[in-house]
């Protein structure tokens, strides 16, 4: 992992997430802001998993456990289509939070992918 | 038309649903990297995992699903994740022997915000405003 990258996909993750949650609590459907910022983060996690498959060929090894790490991307990377397609069936107010939810558990993923990648607790 | 049960995901039951997805997501991950990885060295905790994973699962499913019989396999399963967050908590604090290793459970589930703790009580509050009430006096 690159940090300041999965920094930068973090901050956009929260932002989505908070953004989302406040407009489906405001009682807004799904629209393209909400929909379009969970795109971005499920598009940031693609590129995460690219870095992290050419990284190693760059001297920059994972520290932790790579399957570690590869079970949270490729979880991280299901639930934000997850939560788009169900935000283009169900079109009320509460998918809206649910893309929120999707992109702040994202959020909390990333971070702990970083801590697998970088720090070592010994 | 009215039927015997009303709908457990509805509203804000949906947004409860998707956490439980989360979670059961995590539970599953995590108990798979574990049992992969090291059974050995904690074969209690992280047996204790994978079960707390497929629990997490099955909940999501009779959430989500209509009818008597999943209410109450909803009611069962929020229960034992309750009782379980409980047990582990405590035994985790008291005998860290038992646990060396994280389960989803350890500490009332600090690892995961508290969530595994708050989450089963939300879930029961939920089901009983959404238990089933029997058909109105029928004509």
């Amino acid at each position: 992992m690159i940090e300041w990258f999965s920094w930068a996909q973090a901050g956009v993750a929260i932002v989505a997430g908070l953004l989302a949650v406040i407009l489906g609590l405001a009682g807004r459907q799904p629209n393209d802001y909400t929909m379009g910022a969970t795109a971005l983060v499920g598009v940031l996690l693609v590129v995460q998993l690219v870095v992290a498959i050419l990284a190693p060929a760059f001297g920059n090894h994972a520290t932790g456990s790579v399957l570690e790490f590869y079970t949270y991307l490729v979880s991280a990377i299901l639930i934000p289509p997850a939560a788009i397609s169900y935000g283009l069936v169900d079109r009320s107010r509460w998918s809206t939070v649910v893309l929120g939810v999707a992109c702040l558990a994202v959020a909390v993923m990333v971070l702990r992918m970083q801590q697998i990648w970088a720090v070592q607790v010994a | 038309m009215s039927t015997t049960t009303s709908s457990r995901s509805t509203g804000v039951g949906r947004v409860l649903i998707a956490v439980y997805a989360v979670l059961a997501l995590a539970a599953t991950g995590r108990s798979f990297v574990q049992i992969a990885t090291d059974f050995s060295d904690a074969p209690i905790a992280y047996a204790l995992s994978a079960l707390a994973a497929v629990v997490y699962i099955l909940a999501t499913i009779a959430l989500i699903k209509k009818g008597d019989l999943w209410y109450r396999i909803a009611w069962i399963t929020i229960s034992f994740e309750l009782l379980g967050v409980l047990v582990v908590g405590l035994l985790s604090l008291f005998d860290p022997i038992l646990f060396p290793a994280k389960t989803v459970w350890s500490v009332f589930g600090a690892g995961y915000g508290f969530v595994p703790l708050v989450l089963p009580i939300i879930g029961m509050i939920w089901l009983y405003l959404k238990r089933p009430r029997p058909v109105e006096a029928q004509a």
